[in-house]
């Protein structure tokens, strides 16, 4: 028996105050402070970086792969898009 | 809803593999996909943590100050390789403490490479040239394979080797540029390694145990030969352009292929070396458990810290 089966937790890297957060992967660690410890060594080695996450992985609830009806959009939905609309641009207040 | 058969599983896993799509660690996955990836990834890691040790010997050796703190980057990034090769293989179902047990017990298999001896500085030099040239071929063509996890991984180490191929390069464009004894010393290295280097992307694919079915389910993308050949290719121009010589008597540029003949390594020589019987395999393993048990007060350290305040973890 050894005693190195820490748990995982997952790493979130923000490269530039703005940004999002983003998943980068994974460490082992026995404590959410060493964690961070760690995931800095792992993630923040090389590339700039203003913050990290950790979160436990068993904490973190997620869809199932298997189940694509989840996602499935039952009806039409291309009027959220806004490509949907034909309305000429000059009329846009994005426009200058 | 009734179960899907067995049949229909393995269909839509193939049509999803063939489309180009990954695979996710939640998704169905034929067994055997499974289990060839453990031992892929498995065996990928322990060369990361394993191959620390050819060049870690150096650090202290290391000419100037700059190309220390290089080296010492440079086994820093293999560490955090294995670290994350080992997280990638845990989502296939197998915990790190089993494959570093494994590795412990000298159990499992690793890079053929790092079973041999590393006299000279220049031969640190020439494992950041020649086989991580070899490695970031294989792995750039990794990072396209099928399993997500596995895929994410070798994206961002390929990006840390390209560092390890240029240092090792500059290394070595030092001594080729140098006194006669040091272009001889660079020359031994090549010598040294050209053939272990050969050897590492694996048996000719007639002798190859995985290659077929790899293929078919995207954990590879090209065969052992083609991976080796697209080595051969690079770094033969390259050993040529610093005035060194590849040790190949039979190595030329052959016009009908367009690529560059080689002598094929002694496979045997492999077997023996990737099964417990090359150079270094016992001194390796024995400083791998050194460092382990070396390194058990630091994981009682933190287990006690845990125990004392659980709120924290």
């Amino acid at each position: 028996m050894m005693d190195t089966q820490w748990e995982t937790y997952e790493v979130f890297h923000q490269s530039k105050r703005g940004e999002a957060h983003v998943h980068v992967g994974s460490v082992h660690a026995p404590d959410p402070e060493m964690a961070l410890q760690l995931a800095r060594d792992q993630f923040a080695r090389r590339l700039k970086c203003v913050s990290l996450w950790v979160v436990r992985t068993k904490d973190i609830t997620a869809t199932d792969y298997q189940n694509e009806s989840f996602f499935a959009q039952v009806t039409d939905k291309s009027y959220r898009d806004p490509k949907a609309f034909e309305a000429p641009d000059k009329n846009s207040p994005h426009e200058s | 809803m009734h179960e899907k058969t067995y049949e229909q599983r393995l269909a839509d896993f193939e049509a999803r593999v063939a489309r180009g799509e990954k695979v996710e660690p939640g998704d169905w996955m034929p067994d055997e996909y499974r289990k060839n990836l453990i031992r892929m990834i498995g065996q990928h890691a322990h060369s990361e943590i394993v191959g620390q040790l050819p060049e870690g010997k150096w650090i202290p050796y290391a000419p100037g100050f700059r190309r220390k703190l290089t080296l010492i980057a440079k086994v820093q990034d293999e560490a955090g390789h294995g670290q994350l090769l080992y997280t990638a293989a845990e989502t296939l179902g197998k915990s790190r403490e089993e494959m570093m047990e494994e590795l412990l017990a000298g159990k499992a298999k690793y890079a053929n490479v790092f079973n041999y001896p590393t006299p000279t500085w220049a031969d640190v030099g020439v494992i950041g040239w020649l086989v991580d040239t070899s490695a970031v071929i294989n792995q750039t063509m990794l990072a396209q394979g099928s399993y997500g996890p596995y895929a994410r991984a070798m994206k961002r180490i390929c990006y840390e080797e390209s560092f390890h191929i240029k240092q090792g390069y500059d290394a070595i464009v030092a001594l080729a540029n140098g006194t006669p004894e040091q272009r001889q010393m660079a020359q031994d290295a090549i010598n040294r390694w050209w053939y272990p280097t050969l050897m590492m992307s694996g048996p000719p694919d007639s002798l190859s145990a995985h290659t077929q079915q790899s293929m078919r389910w995207r954990i590879k993308t090209k065969s052992n030969e083609q991976v080796r050949q697209e080595f051969v290719d690079h770094i033969v121009p390259q050993i040529r352009a610093l005035g060194l010589d590849v040790p190949d008597k039979d190595c030329y540029h052959d016009e009908k292929t367009g690529h560059y003949h080689y002598t094929q390594p002694d496979w045997e020589e492999l077997k023996r070396v990737v099964n417990g019987g090359g150079p270094c395999n016992a001194e390796r393993l024995a400083a791998r458990r050194k460092a382990h048990e070396e390194g058990r007060w630091v994981r009682e350290a933190l287990a006690a810290k845990r125990t004392q305040n659980p709120a924290s973890g």
